[in-house]
């Protein structure tokens, strides 16, 4: 039994395919965090008053705050003074401008990482915001969005194009007291995506954003505000990766999204942040907050993520579900291999009367990994008849890494309906000998069980992007077998 | 004579330092179908395991030549891929993997092994409705996770199917009739007789004799610790039947 499932562990090794760097010319902030750091950002980004206001309020209330304790993962503390909140490639500060002029070396780059911004190259149906560290380098698609109304363009660039619309929600639904992270999100946030579908538009391409952290001893803050006013519809993905560094790094976002009357956003996170090396050396700490709510009737927001990056995870995609008859759902896959760290899951607030939910969350635990779903289902009085299904499955592979699962239910209404179920399985050696009888190698029959597991939530996933998340989670767990 | 598909001479196995195989001794050539029959813990499982190539046993002598291969230097996915085909007694559950995708994937693997072409979706899936014809293997066993939530003859009878589609060399059945009533019985060995053919093999691993009313063996094996103690032909099982392994056992004694 011991050499078998030190078998099935050698499976799980695998190589990092973009821990590359960029050597690009930069310019930054000194490290560490104070007014006068978040003035700098301001000014760099020639914001209006009332945005640093903003800010410095956040500021000091996160100097009032305590990292949360809570979660299930381990690390060192962060000392908030080493980090550099501010790295752009030279000439970029600015605010972003039209593609022919981005440095070729950071077209190079997201070409690499198989996101070509240019042109002739560039996905088909995919709009894609490319952010380098704290900055967005370019957006594709502009005009043609444009012509339908859809507003699609860096944060910076909202902030200034369109300040009313930022100004009405910015912090509408991830407010800076919300907690620890995205008070500090809040306060030192250098760019993301913005992004707003007018009424009745259906957004005719995927719209994608693509993070890349590259500068070392940087963190990277971004804010994302995607708003879909009444009838629209958007589907939205998410892409990050991070050179392989020895040190870890913080990546701490927020994402807001808000839907109107009969408006729906799916929004899909592939997130590939580096890892860390397999003895846990390493890799990026993920605290994001992103939250949606359903302010319109019948609206909808659907999130699905698929979770193979960062060395510690912690992000509960949630929706407040205050629109009357609104839909509410969290697909989720988190692998944790080697020392990953993960405590993720969902919260789903029930306001609104014949409002749903759906829960789908699938970990898969591998190496020393631990991995951990923890989520929040709460049913206003208000919230008459309203329902929600949660399933939560864990599968383990080998015997050194670790499951759990915490389901907090409040219900404060007598109507409301709400269902949990929760599975535990282990991809054991019978399996693995058993596909072996049946020709197929060990590490075929790991992705094959793997890929049948998590089926539930790629089939969420944007068709070209299910088979990218089919090949990460084979990647992933690569080694995973002899 | 013709090359046997499988010679096994003087085997000696055991698991963490228990002897269980004690210096087994068989040759089995094409077109012959073998049984091997013993009481509970002879070894008779243990033996279909170490030719499938099960981690986790001691090999302490002897050897196994497979077609003209040693064997027991092949990993277990190169004997499959070489033909050798285990009928599980307890076939594994693997819930989420579609049972088609899963026998393509199993198939292409030995064509790719043959230097083949693989067979994409729409020929492999006219190949193995070609053969659930054969065996009337019901059409959803295709849709179903791989012997997820089927019932016990179920998960037999997709045993016998994935040979159908796998054709093997040599295909050992270990105790297929094992928890099977008498109906269930008859189809997997309709099944497997089908499927017999000048240049296979087949060995039979059972407890019972009735599994060996429908699968009509060429010569039946006993196995009683760890030795095979009686050779001979189909009609040692009836003998076996009429008196138990009690005294035929007794009755040949061999000397150490």
């Amino acid at each position: 039994m011991s050499t078998a499932t030190e078998t099935i562990e050698g499976l799980v090794k695998q190589e990092y395919k973009y821990g590359f760097t960029t050597d690009i010319e930069t310019e930054s902030a000194p490290p560490g965090l104070n007014e006068d750091v978040i003035r700098l950002i301001s000014h760099k980004k020639q914001e209006p008053e009332w945005l640093l206001e903003w800010r410095l309020k956040a500021y000091r209330h996160w100097t009032t705050m305590q990292a949360p304790q809570w979660p299930k993962v381990h690390y060192p503390e962060i000392d908030y003074q080493d980090i550099t909140y501010f790295v752009a490639p030279k000439n970029t500060s600015n605010g972003p401008k039209s593609l022919d002029e981005v440095d070729p070396k950071l077209l190079e780059t997201y070409g690499k990482l198989g996101i070509p911004l240019n042109e002739r190259n560039r996905l088909l149906g995919v709009a894609v915001d490319a952010v380098f560290d704290s900055v967005s380098v370019g957006t594709t698609f502009k005009k043609e969005l444009g012509a339908k109304g859809v507003i699609f363009c860096s944060f910076s660039e909202a902030v200034q194009e369109h300040p009313d619309l930022v100004r009405k929600y910015l912090g509408s639904v991830v407010p800076h007291t919300d907690n620890f992270y995205a008070a500090l999100n809040s306060a030192v946030f250098t760019d993301g995506s913005f992004c707003y579908i007018p009424k009745g538009v259906r957004c005719p391409m995927e719209l994608s954003t693509y993070f890349r952290i590259n500068a070392a001893k940087s963190g990277q803050f971004e804010r994302t505000l995607i708003i879909a006013d009444e009838g629209s519809h958007v589907s939205y993905l998410e892409g990050c990766t991070a050179p392989m560094r020895d040190e870890n790094q913080l990546h701490a976002a927020v994402v807001e999204l808000i839907t109107l009357d009969n408006a729906e956003i799916k929004y899909s996170t592939v997130q590939n942040w580096y890892p860390g090396d397999e003895n846990g050396k390493g890799g990026i700490y993920n605290f994001v907050t992103k939250r949606g709510a359903c302010r319109g009737v019948n609206s909808k927001i659907s999130w699905t993520q698929v979770e193979t990056g960062s060395a510690i995870t912690w992000k509960y995609p949630g929706v407040i579900l205050q629109g009357d008859n609104s839909i509410g759902e969290f697909y989720s896959v988190a692998l944790t291999n080697n020392y990953q760290q993960a405590d993720t899951g969902t919260k789903m607030i029930h306001i609104g009367k014949n409002t749903r939910s759906t829960i789908v969350s699938k970990g898969i635990s591998a190496g020393h990994g631990q991995n951990s779903y923890r989520g929040l289902v709460k049913v206003l009085k208000g919230a008459a008849n309203a329902r929600n299904f949660s399933q939560c499955d864990s599968l383990l592979i080998g015997d050194k890494c670790g499951a759990h699962t915490f389901p907090y239910i409040e219900v404060k209404n007598t109507s409301a309906r709400v269902e949990h179920e929760a599975s535990t399985s282990k991809i054991g050696e019978d399996q693995i000998f058993y596909c072996k009888q049946r020709c197929i190698s060990a590490q075929d029959a790991v992705n094959m069980i793997v890929n049948g597991y998590c089926k539930e939530v790629f089939k969420q996933l944007p068709m070209e992007f299910a088979v990218e998340a089919q090949k990460l989670l084979g990647v992933s767990l690569e080694g995973s077998v002899g | 004579m013709r090359q046997p598909i499988l010679a096994i001479q003087s085997l000696s196995a055991g698991v963490e330092g228990r002897q269980i195989l004690k210096g087994i001794n068989l040759v089995i050539r094409p077109g012959e179908v073998h049984a091997v029959m013993g009481p509970n813990g002879s070894g008779k499982s243990t033996l279909a395991s170490i030719l499938a190539g099960r981690d986790g046993y001691d090999i302490s002598g002897g050897e196994v030549i497979y077609c003209g291969k040693d064997l027991l230097a092949l990993d277990p996915e190169e004997r499959a891929r070489e033909g050798l085909f285990l009928a599980f007694q307890y076939p594994v559950e693997i819930p989420g993997v579609n049972s088609t995708y899963f026998l393509k994937a199993a198939y292409n693997e030995i064509r790719k092994h043959r230097g083949q072409p693989e067979l994409d979706a729409m020929e492999f899936l006219t190949f193995v409705k070609e053969r659930m014809k054969i065996l009337h293997v019901p059409e959803d066993f295709l849709k179903r996770p791989v012997n997820h939530g089927f019932s016990g003859g179920e998960k037999k009878r997709n045993e016998i199917f994935q040979m159908a589609v796998l054709e093997p060399k040599l295909a050992i059945l270990d105790e297929t009739d094992s928890g099977l009533d008498i109906d269930a019985l008859k189809i997997v060995a309709i099944g497997v007789n089908k499927l017999k053919r000048p240049d296979n093999a087949q060995l039979v691993i059972t407890h019972y004799q009735r599994l060996l009313n429908f699968i009509v063996p060429d010569f039946v094996h006993i196995l009683h610790d760890g030795r095979i103690v009686r050779s001979g032909g189909k009609e040692l099982a009836l003998e076996l039947e009429d008196k138990g392994y009690e005294l035929i056992v007794n009755r040949t004694t061999v000397p150490a």
